[in-house]
């Protein structure tokens, strides 16, 4: 895309906010591999694995850039940068991934297995897409007090198996409620490729069996995922009820930390490579002008030094104590 | 021979044995499952009788009913129990009735990692049995050491009924022994007495018999002797071994890793009254973990799960 094509469409405050955030998700996901890779098993910071987005972070980015303030996240487990899209810091997530009685889930809970209702982010919870039914709740409240809000649900190619998605698409169709889904498919359920998980080949198909709008977009593309969410969140806002948007992509590591995915071919994820959201992305701001590598690289430096900022200060946050377990939240 | 070993071995026996048994689950074939206990058995047994399925424990645990009603003997793997919960209805209204109400036997197992002490938290260590138990048509199997993972497996293959076999995550790759080769049965519904004693019994099963023995040690050097029962089956039940086990010591602590609230231990210590009320010297005693979810910082879980000091202070009370 040329500068005036990019601009035309967004504004450049936007597009330097999306990338900031691709980024940031990348650099942050780095670490925790990193730290999961390095640290000492005996005397562990992180306890238990991490779970990363590395390839598919311009989906949870594009998605969250693209509502307001007052709408809702009902995530999956790939939506740590949503999550900070919407004000979740890193602080919180190393807090999470430390277990300390400061996280969002007082150390009784790890990892992504985190969300932040003071920011409007229910919590993603282990049984694949099962948050997303509360969501219709969300959902159902803000129809009932006549708001203007929407809830944005994500999941993924295997929670799209699940019954709870099934009935969760069909109910808010039913009752036209503001919500949009978006899958992101990233062609592995741990190791169960797409192919083997559904006999379709676009999770959209199934929009029209809910009576509601289905599209496939470039999850590896902000801003197309960025236009589609918009789109639908408009609609949704509008009271035209909600729509599922499909976003391909790749999941670029293993299903946690602990996976090599042995079970993906070397040749399937060379393919992947070359379409690498933050490449792409930075590229087209590179050639538009946008930004200058200059800039790049400044964003790098702030992104890794607020990295090690929030590490400190989670490094120095109390762990919980036995009798914690019992106190009420 | 490890836990997890142990029950592979035990499935590639049946395998080889019996045409009609077959494995199904979330990425069981090339990956071998979360815990790797299929590893490699889809290589020797091939796709059909290994089989992939999609992210739907409703269907895994559909399909293991159905083909056991059409002849087949499917044994089917959750990897975790706490996703049993995606198809309960499916195991509670479908499955544990349908002989009952229709004379048809549905014999397929369902494998599932339980047990926390790995700091995974509250979706990933949960123990169910107690929702199961109180389910009629349902039998329950707890193994806690290899070769019993393996006999019992066998026996729950051999059974006529669904089989819950629940196997704790914790003692797949700890615990080794020596374990009987070929195919290996250990009755359903037989407890064994694990340690031998005169002073109190300690009524367990699964891993949380490990932590039965470690007290039993300890308590020898003050002069208590404990007895273990390992009851392996919870459905069957092996009431017989339990009424002998505290006519014989007259003290009894139940001992478990699901919370304590409605857990297990409730009804055994209910029959333990009502039957032999007369027998016992002191009131009996539950050890079991905290009416929470199941935490993940190591501190929590440490609080949250039932301790050797735990088990010991309950002992303890019963002597004052
Ligand atoms: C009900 C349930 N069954 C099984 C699992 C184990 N599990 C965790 S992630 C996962 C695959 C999820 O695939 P997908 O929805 O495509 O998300 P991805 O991990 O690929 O992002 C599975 C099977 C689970 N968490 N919940």
């Amino acid at each position: 895309m040329s500068y005036d094509a990019l601009q035309e469409v967004y504004d450049a405050q936007l597009l330097k906010k999306m990338y900031y955030y691709i980024v940031l998700t990348r650099s942050l996901e780095n670490k925790i591999s990193y730290i999961c890779h390095s640290q000492n098993s005996k005397s562990p910071m992180i306890i238990g694995k991490g779970y990363l987005s590395t390839g598919q972070e311009a989906i949870s980015v594009g998605a969250c850039l693209a509502l307001e303030d007052g709408d809702w996240l009902a995530p999956s487990h790939r939506d740590i940068g949503g999550m900070m899209v919407r004000g979740l810091t890193l602080e919180q997530i190393f807090l999470q991934y430390f277990c300390r009685v400061t996280s969002p889930t007082a150390g009784r809970d790890g990892n992504v297995h985190l969300g932040d209702t003071s920011k409007h982010i229910l919590s993603f919870i282990s049984h694949m897409g099962s948050i997303i039914a509360a969501g219709l709740g969300v959902a159902a409240a803000i129809q009932y007090r006549e708001e203007k809000n929407v809830v944005l649900a994500c999941f993924g190619d295997g929670a799209s198996s699940q019954g709870v998605i099934h009935e969760s698409m069909n109910y808010a169709s039913v009752f036209k409620m503001p919500m949009v889904f978006v899958v992101n498919n990233n062609r592995y359920a741990i190791s169960t490729s797409t192919k083997n998980q559904m006999a379709i080949e676009n999770i959209a198909e199934r929009a029209a069996g809910y009576g509601m709008p289905g599209v496939v977009v470039d999850g590896n593309h902000v801003t197309e995922v960025y236009q589609a969410v918009k789109k639908a969140v408009e609609a949704a806002r509008a009271g035209n009820g909600p729509s599922l948007i499909e976003c391909k992509t790749m999941r670029m590591c293993g299903h946690g930390t602990h996976d090599p995915a042995n079970y993906v071919p070397k040749q399937e994820l060379e393919e992947w490579k070359q379409k690498d959201p933050m490449t792409w992305f930075q590229n087209e701001l590179l050639q538009s002008q946008v930004m200058k590598s200059d800039d790049i690289k400044s964003i790098q430096d702030q992104i890794d030094h607020e990295i090690e900022e929030a590490i400190e200060k989670a490094r120095l946050a109390p762990v919980p104590q036995g009798e914690d377990l019992l106190r009420e939240r | 021979m490890y836990y997890a070993e142990a029950i592979r071995d035990g499935m590639r026996q049946a395998m080889k044995a019996d045409e009609r048994v077959y494995l199904l689950g979330e990425d069981v074939a090339q990956m071998g499952g979360i815990y790797g206990v299929t590893k490699g058995l889809v290589d020797e047994f091939g796709k059909k009788r290994v089989k992939n399925t999609p992210l739907s424990e409703i269907g895994i645990i559909g399909e293991a009913m159905g083909a056991s009603i059409a002849g087949l003997r499917p044994i089917a793997e959750l990897q975790f129990s706490d996703f049993i919960t995606s198809a309960f209805s499916i195991l509670v209204d479908v499955v544990a009735p349908y002989r009952f109400r229709m004379g048809t036997k549905t014999p397929f197992i369902l494998r599932a990692p339980i047990g926390g002490g790995l700091h995974i938290g509250p979706y990933h260590s949960k123990c169910p049995e107690a929702w199961f138990f109180h389910v009629p048509g349902l039998k329950i199997v707890m193994p806690s050491t290899p070769a019993d993972a393996k006999g019992l497996l066998q026996s729950s293959i051999d059974d006529d009924d669904p089989v819950l076999y629940f196997e704790h995550k914790k003692l797949y790759y700890e615990l080794k022994e020596d374990v009987p080769e070929g195919i290996h049965r250990v009755p359903l519904g037989k407890a064994l007495v694990r340690h031998e004693g005169n002073d109190v019994t300690i009524v367990t099963y699964s891993a949380m018999v490990h932590l039965a023995l470690k007290a039993a040690q300890e308590l020898e050097k003050e002069k208590i002797s404990v007895e273990v029962l390992d009851l392996r089956s919870l459905v069957p039940l092996d009431e017989e071994a339990l009424l002998n086990s505290v006519s014989k010591t007259h003290r009894v602590v139940f001992l478990h890793e699901a919370p304590i609230r409605g857990g297990v231990g409730a009804e055994l210590e209910s029959i333990v009254c009502e039957k032999i009320f007369h027998e016992l010297k002191a009131p009996p005693k539950r050890v079991a973990a905290k009416m929470t979810p199941v935490p993940v910082a190591p501190n929590l879980e440490d609080f949250y799960l039932p301790s050797l000091q735990d088990v010991k202070n309950a002992i303890h009370s019963l002597f004052q």
